[in-house]
């Protein structure tokens, strides 16, 4: 099954300036969102497969927007994330099925890597409602100065039968990130931990 | 003259390719540019604000340039709007200082548009969102045209801040069919048909 796609939208941020200090280069996040059909809305349908392909077909095309959106090679994505938001008439389990099986690895493809696991949240909501991706280095999940955030909604979605699903990247960490842990730098990326 | 301190910088970009009809042969598509900037006039009633429009001018090209790109090129706007929204230590007046810069730029960068760009602005805390609305950028009262976008950041303004936005959409709403003048009916001399 190909996804149903009402509508696709990109938001992108660059932070000059963070409490003061000026962040040269400016840290930059890039979030892809798509709304689609929901082809299970206001029924129970054991097999979600078809849900799954369609997670397939988002993890390349949203990855590759958002990574175009900031203009960079795939390899400079330094972090990731995935979340979707479900209508009211669907279902949460929708929103794993989109996300968890098959997204992944085609989103891998676009950012080049990505041995870290893609940290994600899911929820059900109404138009207009916030969807918060989580963030985290693409090949080591541990690495502190990456945890991080990006907020999005859109007015008009979803409806009820609805499902938006979104996936970030950033070519950066927080702007004035202090807080120790493990360093990008000193991170071998082979696990996907550290 | 105070300097222009630009925070953050961000893009919004939407493809409509329906709302429920028939789709278009293109989709629908609108952006929007949004600064976050340092209100030099926060907290204190100043008399004299008018210098910081030229000040804003640069930010302004900039902005208008990058909501282009986004678009693909000039010749993808048909409709424009601008607004702002100012943090809780300003005044709704010091919106009203980006008419000039937002404006002019965007008719800069697109190349001599007719119709004057339609504003909204107001005053709001963290996380306040603005609907900016749009319409054609040669003739105001084509109707397929009027929209709006809604722009806003979970972090921004803060009290001392202006959030400043550009916004641009290449046609007409996606199942435009309510009338009015039409695209193709208008002069395009006097900026309103």
């Amino acid at each position: 099954m190909k996804a149903e796609i009402r509508k696709i939208a990109v938001f992108v941020e660059e932070t000059h300036r963070e409490a003061g200090q000026v962040i040269a280069p400016a840290t930059r996040k890039a979030v892809a969102v798509a709304v689609i059909r929901n082809p299970f809305a206001g029924r129970y349908v054991e097999d979600l497969s078809p849900l799954m392909e369609i997670g397939a077909e988002l993890g390349g095309l949203l990855g590759e927007r958002a990574v175009a959106a900031l203009g960079i090679a795939p390899g400079e994505v330094e972090s990731y994330g995935k979340a979707a938001m479900v209508g009211e008439d669907g279902e949460l389990e929708h929103a794993a099925a989109i996300l968890h099986p098959k997204l992944g690895a085609p989103l891998r493809k676009a950012v080049e890597k990505g041995a870290a696991l893609v940290p994600s949240s899911k929820k059900m909501g109404a138009p207009g409602q916030v969807l918060d991706v989580p963030l985290g280095h693409k090949d080591a999940a541990y690495v502190r100065s990456h945890f991080d955030g990006v907020e999005l909604r859109l007015n008009d979605s979803p409806r009820a039968g609805e499902i938006m699903v979104a996936v970030a990247v950033t070519d950066s960490g927080r702007p004035l990130a202090r807080v120790g842990g493990l360093e990008a730098g000193d991170a071998k990326g082979e696990d996907g931990l550290r | 003259m105070p300097e222009v301190i630009i925070r953050k910088l961000a893009s919004q970009y939407e493809e409509i390719f329906h709302e429920f009809g028939p789709p278009p042969a293109r989709p629908y598509r609108r952006a929007a540019m949004l600064a976050v900037i340092e209100n030099p006039y926060a907290g204190r009633y100043e008399a004299e604000i008018q210098p910081f429009i030229d000040d804003l001018r640069p930010l302004g090209l900039e902005m208008a340039r990058r909501l282009v790109a986004i678009m693909g090129g000039a010749d993808q706007v048909e409709g424009y709007g601008k607004g702002a929204l100012i943090g809780a230590g300003g005044e709704l007046e010091h919106g009203a200082l980006w008419h000039a810069p937002g404006g002019y730029a965007m008719r800069e960068v697109i190349g001599g548009s007719k119709a004057i760009v339609p504003s909204a602005k107001k005053v709001g805390g963290v996380g306040a969102r603005l609907d900016v609305p749009i319409t054609h950028i040669n003739a105001a009262y084509v109707r397929s045209h009027f929209d709006s976008m809604e722009v806003g950041l979970e972090d921004a303004p803060r009290a001392g801040e202006m959030l400043l936005a550009l916004v641009m959409s290449s046609g007409a709403r996606v199942h435009s069919r309510s009338g009015g003048l039409e695209a193709w009916q208008i002069k395009g001399e006097d900026g309103l048909r």
